[in-house]
């Protein structure tokens, strides 16, 4: 196959520089303008209004009034402290879990490439087969997690973890533990890779402990990472709904509602897009501060 | 030779079992459910499960019954389709980021990343009025756009930072020989940044085949990928937890798989912080 360079009349060299980037990224852009930034518009527009799906006729202008409901909702309260409770347990979780494991996979050991590879599993995993597969662990009857425990006799009687309010929480909590530190573990796995070894020589010779190196050389060394994935972890498990709602539903009652999840099933359900709307409005606001940080991280690293 | 003892206790002591107990756990949950699927119905629960006397009859009822191939053939059609829509929209894009320096270069680049922060909710809904606007509800067209607002982001930071390992100076050399800007990046570049390129399509193919909210609400009668039909089979065959787990086993095993070949690239992609989930 021969190429034949198309002769393409010359654009003036300065004008065509300056337009070929924006060329080249209008498809990309323009795509996104039209199927996520506009869509994100029409929410906030949404949320202004009285907005049920099967009226759709019947489309009025109310001003603050789904946000002044939303504050005088209870289960708005209830779904921000859950989503509080949420963020506050699992992300520290799969921090310390992710933590230990990056620290043993830096490690030189014969396994060390089938343990780093399988410790990715639970996060290739798609959502809805995590959940099917914790509630089948969770079961009251036959779930493992209730036979092993009354095996070690730690519990009298098998709890139902899912159906009580008061475990049921903590339970999905867990699961999302499970799905999410292998991320942790993996980013500061890459921090620590990048720390030179030739520090740790000179501490030894300088005759410092494990503990001192470890705090020393190894914490700072590990930070920035630590930090820019802590940010990506709370915007992503704030944002994490499928898990929940394929294990619970929100239920028991509102035991298992978090923000997101009450603005979905608003709309699901309820088919109230306004109130949906206002809900998610008021969360992605909550959670900018979280997302401004870390864009700021980001551009000035890239600059 | 005591000393050296001394030191072999301390590594299993302090490598060897906690990283088996930490892969245990990693592993435990997707072992117990593999075994739930080849244990006979009726021997579930009064034996629980067990790999002893194995049986595919769960996978068998899976495809006869339930008809699960069909929703394999959604997955494969929409998955595709992301990695086609957001690998053309995002190569040309990543090219301009890495090799040009413009007015507004870096907000478009961050806008680009602001999107996969954005609460899913805030545009699952909008973009299900869009939809049923279009009449793209329940078609795979459809699933195929809300895909890609999540591939898109994600393979322009990718397939930047790809290029970004790329040296300017092949460019400058083709240019130099005769090419033209954009006949450099597709004889020069492109074909430089296959392996990234293949890395990236097989992420996006994950992320769109293990993606479940989009699925669910854009979804419908006439497509349904394999995360709702996991899903609808949770409700309709409540207790039978060999089929059930039998599903997740089967709807879950191509992106593990492609997610153990491609595990190692990924870290890079990461570490920029592009990966969502």
């Amino acid at each position: 196959m021969t190429i034949s360079e198309p002769q393409t009349p010359k654009i003036p060299q300065g004008l065509g520089k300056k337009v070929l980037p924006y060329a080249l990224l209008s498809p990309a852009v323009l795509v996104t303008l039209t199927i996520v930034f506009f869509p994100m518009i029409q929410a906030v527009w949404m949320s202004f209004h009285d907005y049920v799906l099967f009226r759709p006729k019947d489309i009025s202008f109310v001003g603050l009034k789904n946000f002044i409901t939303a504050f005088n909702d209870e289960v708005f309260w209830i779904s921000l402290r859950h989503t509080i409770v949420w963020i506050g347990i699992t992300v520290p979780a799969q921090l310390f879990l992710g933590l230990c494991t990056a620290l043993l996979l830096n490690q030189k050991f014969f396994w060390r490439p089938i343990a780093r590879a399988l410790i990715i599993i639970p996060w290739a995993l798609p959502s809805v087969v995590i959940a099917l597969m914790w509630v089948w662990i969770y079961d009251s009857n036959y779930g493992i997690l209730n036979d092993l425990l009354l095996r070690a006799n730690i519990l009298k009687t098998a709890i139902p973890w899912l159906a009580d309010p008061d475990t049921a929480l903590y339970a999905i909590i867990l699961t999302l533990t499970w799905q999410g530190f292998p991320f942790f573990a993996v980013m500061i796995l890459a921090g620590l890779q990048s720390i030179p070894t030739s520090y740790y020589e000179a501490a030894s010779i300088d005759g410092a402990s494990n503990f001192r190196q470890f705090w020393h050389i190894t914490l700072p060394g590990i930070s920035g990472v630590v930090f820019t994935a802590v940010l990506l972890r709370i915007i992503w498990v704030a944002n994490s709904i499928d898990v929940i709602f394929v294990m619970t539903g929100g239920g028991p009652g509102y035991a298992t509602y978090t923000l997101p999840l009450y603005a979905f099933i608003k709309a699901r359900t309820g088919l109230d897009f306004g109130y949906g709307s206002a809900i998610a409005v008021l969360f992605a606001i909550m959670l900018l501060s979280v997302v401004a940080i870390y864009l700021r991280r980001v551009s000035r690293d890239i600059s | 030779m005591m000393v050296k003892k001394h030191s072999q206790l301390r590594r299993i002591v302090f490598i060897h079992l906690p990283m088996l107990a930490i892969v245990a756990f990693a592993l435990g949950p997707y072992l117990w459910m593999v075994a739930t699927s080849v244990t006979k119905e009726s021997l579930l629960f009064t034996e629980g499960p067990s790999f002893s006397g194995m049986t595919i009859e769960n996978y068998l009822r899976l495809f006869k019954t339930v008809g699960f191939h069909k929703n394999l053939v959604h997955s494969l059609i929409i998955a595709c389709g992301t990695v086609v829509v957001g690998l053309t929209l995002s190569v040309t894009a990543a090219y301009a980021f890495s090799r040009f320096s413009f007015r507004g270069q870096k907000i478009l680049l961050l806008q680009f990343l602001l999107i996969n922060m954005f609460p899913i909710v805030l545009l699952i809904l909008p973009l299900f009025i869009l939809m049923k606007n279009l009449g793209l509800i329940d078609t795979h067209l459809g699933l195929i756009i809300a895909n890609s607002t999540i591939a898109i982001p994600f393979s322009v930071w990718m397939m930047t930072s790809y290029i970004n390992g790329i040296p300017k100076s092949l460019d400058e050399a083709a240019m130099t020989d005769g090419c033209t800007r954009v006949g450099a990046m597709w004889r020069v570049v492109l074909p430089l940044c296959v392996p990234g390129i293949i890395a990236t399509g097989i992420y996006i193919f994950i992320t769109a085949w293990n993606e479940y909210l989009y699925a669910l609400t854009l979804g419908g009668r006439n497509v349904r990928p394999i995360t709702v039909a996991i899903q609808t089979l949770i409700g309709e065959y409540q207790v039978e937890w060999g089929l059930l787990t039998a599903g997740g086993i089967v709807g879950a095993m191509p992106a593990t798989i492609l997610f153990l070949i491609v595990q190692k690239r990924l870290v890079s992609g990461l570490t920029q912080g592009a990966v969502k989930g």
